[in-house]
């Protein structure tokens, strides 16, 4: 494999490992800040508890998504140096306020957090939850908006062969990053729904099946209060995680749609990969399912399932508009942006060659279900627990927790999908051009020119050692949720709680200490 | 000034607070086998730290992207040219961000062991390699016209530049040991503070070799003026710590690395970064700078940020003033 191709491969890997603690965290992050907020306002016992059992596999996962998001940052500078001096001047400024407004705020905060327990109010203890909380989500703000330029590039000019930027508003209220945030944040709410849903149906199972009162110390009054408020701890995370689930897919629906539309517009060369649509239709139907070889792009051989019609709502809001098809994209790209890669000597074997418009069929097109599929799987979970747990009801049934558990893989399966599909879609380009003059015109930037000057052997060596890294972090990281998620609320109370204690300072020892 | 200048400024001051504070972090984390003697003083040392670690890596992530921002081709190069040294220093930081959320989620001696050698040597190799970075950096990287490195990946490696490597972590060491004098109590901060009396007059050895190196080859006249308060700096803050006031030789460190990154980033001016190969293909701070507009654009960013960073890390480090000794560490509980 040569410099380009471990690049990518390893941009890919890093990203999408990135990608499974983000949403994690901005969701998870949100909703332990909510239950905090009903304990301070409450003061019910099973709020605290929440806030702890949740805050707990929050920190766990939390760390694992700082320690990638370093890799993501340093990546462009180490493995796509022609990428960034390219892009730099546009792309450079959301990315370093994403570190100055974002990251500092997120980091200050959650140590204030974690070891603030009894160092300040309650109130300010709970400000610092929502400041952490609330800065995950303005970090995907700039880094979204970042990620939608190079989709389609807008407020800047072209100038001695690079983009300037002209307009900092331009770039952060760009339509794509307006649709695009909306359905990374509902994504992520997504996966924390799934997540509170499948660990505390477990727990609420399980408690219903060995009855009340573990063997432990205490009267049998103290026990069954404890129990009892343990019941309502997993009661009330299911609850919130289905009600979360439902929504976060409506506005993922929604939002879906916006990013449909505008992909028919900036990028429909993106689009008819979607579909693995090979020619020109109008109206033209939505593929549900296909076999054959969709990895050609004259669509020999290929038997898909479609609803008449439903391609041109998705793409243009009626059902008669015109799609274009791979095969006429083809051509007209070829005649916009050249048939053929400049002769530069950087580019290695593919100086010269023809250009290949067309992304990876296959990864577009099943990218684009999976993607919508494990996102509806994930509702239909929710909406089923939902019904199952109605007033005040436990299901017994084994199969309960073992879907509900099962159900947690499904968003960020969803969100994997999701971003692959987006990413390889603008394959061949990394700074994609728009044929509609929404864009600007002329800002673009094939994949292969961007990649550094290194050998070989320097990438493969990073995306080994990455790679193995980041596999056994994995495990780590997964064995100590598995573990703390058994243990249940017991797992991160200790004994002697100090509870509403507002003089903060109580006794010597630290609330909490690593 | 010119805004490039000033952001070239701006980027100096960045690394500055970068240093200056995840200086110490690498410190305790170093420091973590030879002080603490057992589990308690081992998590003593790692809770003096516990809740700005995250924190003050935030300030190389925010030297990097502001670097990107308004430097792009500095960046690039830099980056691109350094891929090796900057892979072990993100390995080591993963490592070490890691270790310190993990370590204390599992009762197990082996557990505890083991994410111990991570955190000792995720402080260890992210030092040196940072200081490797600065010091290419500072004396140069062989760069084409384009900004490429010519040669293969080790064709950077040079000698003289292990010494900017060793100069940062004996000087994370000795940084690292006055706060943690500063931060604990009783016994363990006797040890501290004699312990560092003890590295210092050789921790700081390459960091003076390295100044009066670049000094010599690259500085200019006024580039003296900081040398001599890194020099000065230093001796009175290893005075201070000696008659027991570590605060005082905490705030004379800062001194210390201001010093240093002034000397070390005026040397480099009006360049970004040099080329060995032809001065003419060096980098410069005009050749780099990104449009007027997007430096504007920045700054604004950076004259509201950077106060309010400043503002809410110090409330940090006020509210964890408290010094903490064994006494103060609760019960292990985990499942
Ligand atoms: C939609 C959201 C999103 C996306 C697309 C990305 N990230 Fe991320 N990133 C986050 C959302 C996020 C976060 C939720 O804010 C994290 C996760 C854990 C954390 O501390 O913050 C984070 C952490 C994080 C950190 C560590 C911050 C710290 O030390 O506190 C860095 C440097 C980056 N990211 C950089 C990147 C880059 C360069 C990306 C693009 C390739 C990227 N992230 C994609
Ligand atoms: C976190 C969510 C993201 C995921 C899961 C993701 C996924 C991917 C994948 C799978 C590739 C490889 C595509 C290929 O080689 O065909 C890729 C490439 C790339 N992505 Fe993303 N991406 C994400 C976010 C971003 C963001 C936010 C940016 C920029 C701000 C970005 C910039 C790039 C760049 C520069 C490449 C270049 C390499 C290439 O095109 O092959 N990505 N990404
Ligand atoms: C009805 C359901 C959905 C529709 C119509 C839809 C539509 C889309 C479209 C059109 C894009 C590509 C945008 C572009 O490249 O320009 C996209 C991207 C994406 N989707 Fe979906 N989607 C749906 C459900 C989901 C679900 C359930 C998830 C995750 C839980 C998800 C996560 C993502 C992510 C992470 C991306 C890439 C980042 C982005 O552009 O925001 N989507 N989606």
């Amino acid at each position: 494999m040569d410099v380009l191709e471990l690049a990518r491969w390893q941009f890919g890997i890093t990203t999408v490992y990135h990608f499974l603690m983000v949403p994690l965290t901005i969701g998870l992050s949100v909703l332990v800040a909510g239950m905090q907020t009903a304990w301070v306002r409450t003061g019910k016992v099973q709020y605290l508890k929440m806030t702890k059992f949740w805050g707990k596999l929050l920190l766990v996962n939390f760390a694992m998504g700082v320690v990638t998001g370093i890799v993501q940052e340093f990546q462009f500078g180490m493995a796509w140096s022609e990428y960034s001096r390219f892009v730099g001047d546009v792309f450079g400024a959301p990315l370093a306020m994403e570190g100055l407004v974002a990251f500092f705020v997120e980091s200050t905060f959650l140590g204030l957090w974690i070891f603030g327990w009894d160092r300040l109010s309650k109130k300010v203890h709970l400000a610092c939850a929502w400041a952490f909380s609330l800065a995950t989500i303005a970090s995907a703000y700039f880094i979204l908006a970042a990620n939608s330029w190079m989709q389609h590039p807008v407020g800047a000019e072209f100038v001695d062969g690079r983009p300037r930027l002209t307009s900092i508003w331009a770039v952060l209220g760009n339509s794509t990053v307006l649709a695009a945030f909306p359905h990374a944040i509902a994504g992520a709410f997504g996966v924390a729904a799934a997540f509170l849903v499948g660990i505390a149906a477990w727990h609420l199972w399980r408690k219903h099946r060995d009855g009340n009162g573990d063997p432990e110390d205490g009267t049998a009054d103290e026990r069954s209060t404890a129990e009892a408020e343990d019941r309502r701890v997993w009661r009330g995370s299911v609850r919130v995680g289905g009600w979360v689930g439902l929504v976060s897919f409506a506005v993922l629906a929604i939002s879906g749609d916006f990013q449909g539309k505008l992909m028919f517009d900036q990028q429909p060369m993106k689009m008819a990969s979607a579909e693995a649509l090979c020619s020109t239709e109008s109206p033209a139907g939505f593929s549900v399912f296909a076999y054959g070889d969709v990895a050609r792009p004259d669509c020999e051989n290929v038997k898909s399932f479609t609803v008449p019609t439903l391609l041109s709502f998705l793409a243009n809001g009626d059902f008669a508009s015109e799609v274009k098809g791979v095969e006429q994209l083809i051509d007209e790209y070829g005649a916009k942006y050249g048939t053929h890669y400049p002769d530069d000597p950087r580019l290695g074997e593919l100086a010269g060659q023809p250009v290949d418009y067309v992304p990876n069929l296959p990864v577009t097109y099943w990218g684009f279900r999976l993607m919508i599929g494990f996102g509806a799987l994930a509702t239909a979970a929710a909406a089923w627990v939902l019904w199952l747990t109605r007033r005040d009801r436990i299901p017994r049934t084994k199969w309960f927790p073992r879907l509900a558990l099962a159900g947690i893989a499904t968003p960020f399966l969803a969100n994997s999908f999701g971003w692959i599909f987006t990413e390889m879609g603008r394959q061949p380009f990394v700074v994609v051009p728009n044929p509609n003059p929404s864009g600007v015109d002329g800002v673009w930037m094939y994949t292969a020119q961007g990649v550094s000057g290194l050998t070989a052997g320097e990438v493969l060596a990073s995306l080994i050692t990455l790679t193995l890294v980041y596999g056994v972090l994995a495990g780590i990281e997964v064995f100590l949720m598995v573990r703390y998620a058994r243990a249940g609320v017991a797992g991160v109370m200790p004994p002697e709680e100090p509870t509403d204690d507002e003089s903060g300072e109580s006794g010597d020892t630290l609330a909490f200490a690593y | 000034m010119d805004l490039p200048t000033i952001w070239f400024c701006i980027i100096a001051l960045f690394w500055l607070g970068y240093l200056f504070l995840e200086g110490f972090d690498f410190g305790v984390g170093m420091l973590l086998p030879k002080l603490g003697r057992n589990d308690t003083e081992r998590r003593v040392l790692v809770n003096t730290i516990g809740p700005v670690w995250d924190g003050n890596e935030v300030w190389l992530i925010v030297a990097g992207g502001a670097t990107f921002a308004a430097f792009p081709g500095w960046y690039a190069s830099l980056f691109s040219s350094a891929y090796l040294p900057l892979l072990a220093v993100l390995v080591g930081l993963i490592g070490r961000g890691v270790a310190f959320e993990y370590r204390g989620k599992v009762d197990s001696v082996r557990w505890r062991r083991n994410w111990d050698r991570v955190i000792f040597l995720g402080s260890l190799i992210p030092a040196f390699g940072v200081g490797l970075l600065l010091s290419w950096n500072v004396l140069g990287l062989p760069l084409d016209a384009n900004g490429d490195r010519v040669g293969s990946a080790f064709a950077a490696f040079r000698l003289d530049t292990v010494l900017g490597a060793l100069a940062v972590v004996g000087y994370a060491l000795v940084h690292g040991g006055i706060f943690l004098s500063l931060k604990t109590a009783g016994e363990l901060r006797t040890r501290a503070r004699l312990l560092t009396m003890r590295l210092a007059p050789i921790a700081l050895l390459p960091l003076v070799a390295l100044l009066l190196m670049v000094q010599l080859r690259e500085g200019s006249a006024w580039t003296w003026v900081p040398i001599g308060t890194v020099a000065v700096a230093g001796v009175f803050a290893l005075a201070r710590l000696a008659a027991g006031r570590e605060g005082q030789a905490f705030s004379l460190v800062g001194v210390a690395v201001a010093g240093t990154v002034v000397a070390l980033f005026g040397a480099l001016y009006p360049n970004v970064l040099p080329s060995t190969i032809d001065p003419a293909f060096s980098l410069s701070i005009a050749d780099t700078a990104s449009s007027g507009y997007t430096l504007t654009v920045m700054t604004w960013v950076a004259a509201f940020g950077t106060p309010a960073v400043l503002v809410y890390q110090g409330w940090t480090y006020w509210v964890f003033r408290k010094r903490i000794g064994t006494h103060h560490i609760p019960a292990v509980h985990t499942p």
